[in-house]
Order: C-alpha cells, then sequence, then structure tokens
C-alpha cells in the first residue's frame, strides 16, 4: 500500500530515540565512565566481587525455569486434550493471578511461610516445625516458579493445542512406549513453545529484585537488587550500576540466542 | 487421548490449587479480625473500612488510572500512526524500526527503567529544575506501552486490502478523508485491544515506574511501600478487591463473547 504516510511515523521515531535508543545508551556511557566522566574499565572491572551475586541469580532463575518447565509441561498437554468450552475456562483459571499485582502475589507468600505463618501452624498441629521457610534461596525459588508458572503454560499450551493426535496414535501404532511417544514425537513439536517458556519464565526471574527482597531477606541478594541499590538505594553509584545493567544485558540476550538456537536446530532436523 | 485418567485430574487440581490457596488465604484473612496471620479470631470488615479511608491508597488508585488512561490514549495513537508510517516504508527500515521496538518488550524491566531513570537524571542535571514526577511517570509508560500497539496493529494492517484504500482515492476521497472511513474502520479492533493492553499494563506496571517516579506513588508502589512497613491486613483485603473486580470484568468479558458466538451461531 502506497499511503505514502512515511510521515506517520515520524512523531514515533523521534520518541523511539529519545526514549528507548538514547536510554540504552546512556547505560553503556554510565557503564565505561567514572564519576567525573573519564572513560575507564573499572566499572566493569570491579563486577568481579560481585561474582557470587551473578552466580546465584543465574542458578536459582534457571532452577525456578526447570520447576516450571516440569509442572507446566504435562498440565499444559492435558489442559489441550480438554473439550473446548472446558479449555477456555481452564485458560481463564491460568490467566486470572497473572492479572493481579505480582506484589501482592508474592505477599501472599510472605505471610503463607512466615515463622508463625499459616503453613507453621499447619505443622504445628502434627507436632513439627516450626521451620525456617522464610528468607532461605528455596521461598525465593518458590516464588519465581509462583509468579512466572503462567508464562511457562501459555505458550506450551499454544503450541499443544496445534499438536495432532493422530501423530501420537500413530506413534502408539508404532510400538512407541509413553517415554518415547513423548521425546520422540511431543517435545519435538513442542519446542518452539518451550523456547518461548524458558525465556518468558527466565528472564523476569533472574532480574528480580522484589521476590529476592520479599522472600529472600537481606542475605540472598540477587543481580536486580545489586542494581537497584545502585540507583535508588544506599550505594547510590550510577557508574556501576550501568555496569552492572549492561552485563545483565548481555546475560539476557545471550540466553536468548541461546534458546534460539535451540530452536533452530530442531527445524533442520524437522518431523515435518 | 479423550478421556482423562485420575492420575491427569489430581494432578491439575494440584496445581491449580498451588496457584489459588495462596490467594484464598489472603481472601479468608482480609475478614479476620486481629492482625495475626495465622488464627482466624473473628470476622470483621474493618480493614476494607480502613483501606477507604487510607489517602495514600486513594490518591495511588487515583494517579495510576490517570496516568494509564493519559499513556494509553498517547500511546495508542502515537502506535497506530507509527504502524501506518511503518507499513509504507521499505523493507530494511521496517525492520531496523520493529527491532528497537522490540527492547523494551525483550529487555528485563529493570533495564528499561533503570535507563530511563539515567536519561532523566541527565537532562536534570543538564536543564536543572524538578522533573521527576507525573511527566516522567507519562514518558516512561508511554514508551513501554507503544510497541504492543505497534505489533497489535501492523498484521491487521498489513491483511488490509490496499484496493480498498485505492477505490476511495478513486471515488475522490483525500488521503485524510481516506484514512478516516477506510482504513481505520478496518484496523479499529486491533487498536482497541492495544488499548487495553496498554491500560492493563501501565495500571500493573511497578518496576519501571518505582524508577522513574521520583517520590510520586502509583498504586503499585504504594502497594510496595505497604508490604515494606509491619503487618497490615489491609493488603489482604486490597487484594480481595482486586480479585473480584478482576474476576467479574474477565467474566463479563467472556459472557458477552459467548453471546456473540451463539448469535452467529443461531445466524447460521
Amino acid at each position: 500500500m502506497k499511503l505514502n504516510s512515511k510521515i506517520c511515523a515520524a512523531p514515533y521515531l523521534v520518541w523511539m530515540t529519545a526514549f528507548i535508543v538514547a536510554p540504552l545508551l546512556m547505560v553503556i556511557y554510565f557503564a565505561f565512565t567514572d564519576k567525573e566522566g573519564n572513560f575507564t574499565l573499572e566499572n566493569l572491572s570491579g563486577l568481579g566481587q560481585y561474582a557470587s551475586v551473578f552466580v546465584r541469580s543465574l542458578l536459582l532463575a534457571a532452577i525456578a525455569t526447570v520447576i516450571c518447565l516440569f509442572l507446566a509441561y504435562p498440565l499444559s498437554f492435558m489442559l489441550s486434550r480438554l473439550r473446548v468450552n472446558k479449555q477456555r475456562i481452564m485458560l481463564m483459571l491460568v490467566m486470572l493471578p497473572m492479572w493481579m499485582n505480582f506484589l501482592l502475589r508474592t505477599y501472599a507468600w510472605m505471610t503463607l511461610l512466615e515463622r508463625n505463618g499459616l503453613i507453621n501452624s499447619f505443622f504445628g498441629l502434627f507436632g513439627i516445625g516450626p521451620f525456617n521457610m522464610i528468607n532461605t534461596q528455596g521461598a525465593v525459588v518458590l516464588g519465581m516458579v509462583y509468579n512466572y508458572l503462567p508464562y511457562m503454560i501459555l505458550p506450551l499450551y499454544t503450541i499443544m493445542v496445534k499438536i495432532d493426535d493422530s501423530l501420537i496414535e500413530a506413534a502408539e501404532d508404532l510400538g512407541s512406549n509413553l517415554f518415547q511417544k513423548v521425546t520422540k514425537v511431543l517435545i519435538p513439536l513442542s519446542m518452539p513453545g518451550i523456547t518461548t517458556g524458558i525465556t518468558m519464565v527466565f528472564v523476569p526471574s533472574v532480574s528480580t529484585f522484589i521476590i529476592s527482597r520479599m522472600l529472600g531477606g537481606g542475605s540472598n541478594m540477587l543481580i536486580g537488587d545489586l542494581i537497584e541499590l545502585q540507583f535508588l538505594g544506599n550505594s547510590y553509584n550510577y557508574n556501576l550500576g550501568s555496569a552492572m545493567s549492561l552485563v545483565l544485558m548481555v546475560v539476557v540476550l545471550l540466553c536468548m540466542g541461546l534458546t534460539n538456537i535451540l530452536d533452530s536446530e530442531n527445524k533442520e532436523g524437522g518431523v515435518i | 487421548m479423550r478421556r482423562m485418567g485420575l492420575l491427569a485430574k489430581v494432578y491439575m487440581v494440584l496445581i491449580f490449587s498451588f496457584m489459588y490457596v495462596p490467594i484464598a488465604v489472603m481472601a479468608v484473612f482480609s475478614f479476620n479480625e486481629s492482625k495475626s496471620r495465622s488464627n482466624f479470631t473473628g470476622f470483621t470488615l474493618s480493614w476494607y473500612r480502613n483501606l477507604f479511608r487510607n489517602d495514600m491508597i486513594l490518591s495511588a488508585l487515583g494517579l495510576s488510572l490517570v496516568i494509564a488512561l493519559v499513556a494509553s490514549i498517547i500511546a495508542t495513537v502515537l502506535g497506530t500512526m507509527a504502524s501506518i508510517g511503518i507499513h509504507s516504508m521499505r523493507r530494511g527500515a521496517r525492520n531496523v524500526i520493529m527491532n528497537i521496538s522490540y527492547m523494551p518488550v525483550i529487555n528485563p524491566e529493570i533495564i528499561t527503567g533503570v535507563s530511563m531513570m539515567l536519561l532523566f537524571v541527565v537532562v536534570k542535571n543538564w536543564m536543572g529544575g524538578k522533573i521527576f514526577g507525573t511527566p516522567t511517570l507519562l514518558i516512561a509508560h508511554i514508551t513501554f506501552c507503544v510497541p504492543y500497539v505497534i505489533f497489535n496493529v501492523s498484521p491487521k494492517l498489513r491483511q488490509m486490502d490496499v484496493r480498498m484504500w485505492e477505490a476511495a482515492l478513486d471515488l475522490g476521497c483525500t488521503p485524510v478523508q481516506a484514512f478516516f472511513k477506510v482504513v481505520l474502520p478496518e484496523i479499529m479492533p486491533a487498536v482497541l485491544s492495544s488499548f487495553l493492553i496498554c491500560l492493563t499494563y501501565s495500571i500493573d506496571d511497578f518496576i519501571i515506574s518505582y524508577f522513574t517516579s521520583g517520590t510520586l506513588q502509583t498504586l503499585p508502589i504504594a502497594i510496595y511501600s505497604m508490604t515494606r512497613k509491619k503487618v497490615s491486613p489491609e493488603i489482604n483485603a486490597l487484594s480481595t478487591i482486586m480479585f473480584v473486580v478482576i474476576l467479574s470484568i474477565i467474566l463479563l468479558v467472556n459472557a458477552n463473547d459467548t453471546r456473540k458466538q451463539k448469535k452467529l451461531a443461531s445466524r447460521d
């Protein structure tokens, strides 16, 4: 269509340059300068002392992503095989918690996991506990899984609805057992959903600072907490914060690139 | 395959209870008389009453609604115009713009928030004055909303038949008339749905607002500061109200959809 209307995009182009491109350039600029504005690599090289935080963030986010995948995969398959009107209702039930503010969702677990919270008093009925559940890494992972599980279910479900039952039946007829059906038919066909789900859970998990603060206490800092401290907290060092943000951005891009490769490799060896 | 095993049913029930039990517990304890979070001591509505007398929450809610509305309107107009402009561009230019627009979508929110904060700080140091507040909050919300509008409206534009537009021009419409009479009605569903997406994203956003709002409090920021303080069952009351509101909206939309479908079916 030659609307000859390129001019319509002009306001957005200005906006995009000013508020998407320029801020990202700022991050790069601040990451490579010191407080006086001189070029330096110290911000980046100084990140070494925070290596443990970076490793913890990656590890916890990866664990949460794997748990989400294992919980969501069978569920999405079951959802996709329900009758259509039942699917609609179930899908709504999956999405409903997503619409609630995630601070409130996380707060709910805060009260449940507390030392004198409901779960501990439940265990108390049987004379066990109280357990120390809040302010642990387990609590942080739980918070991630709880908050981001729907983001894993939805892409998986979307792809599984499209998988034809007859393909699974064919595998059955050809003598596949359950394990073979899953690994040879279901997983290859649902690969795009798996990769989308992984990025949709991993990216917010690795960069969160709310979940770690509310459920992890002070001792389970993640990259997000570090960055927040540099910008709004007590540390107050924009340059260091920018260097951390830059690294986080690279980590996320790498992770997405990796899942993309996984995805395309699968397409090359494609089933159909 | 159609018949589901007992195991599968149990599994589904387990996962859904994992998702809903925390919310249910909050709802129950919002009616609890004491501040205890493990013993239900008696029924009361006083936390709800307190909530509606809490000026901080009410003004934060007001601000959130105003920001969401203004940001969504601007983002929808800006994004729709952008989609039309991008549509008539060559492929290379289009890809560059689309990829840059993807940045706020794929980047972790904290990075979008931090990067905009840096920009605003630099501008503030340069021009002086107080800029953090409503203007920065609006700019930030518009920025993360526009890409969703573009990704929603662009496919709709591609589906449109160019000849409709050309016919309008042949019949003597000016391009502007042709846009309002032909193009806009065609893409209206996508425009409306992106407006709604913007509204929900804007009302729900915490992280980006947290970095760009200065001292202003939107509703999520107010909730955050409440969770930082001592135990307050008012949060439970607020969650319950929000859940009920969301549930009713979804049920209404759904009922409307099924009615439309039935109408369509009966027409056939």
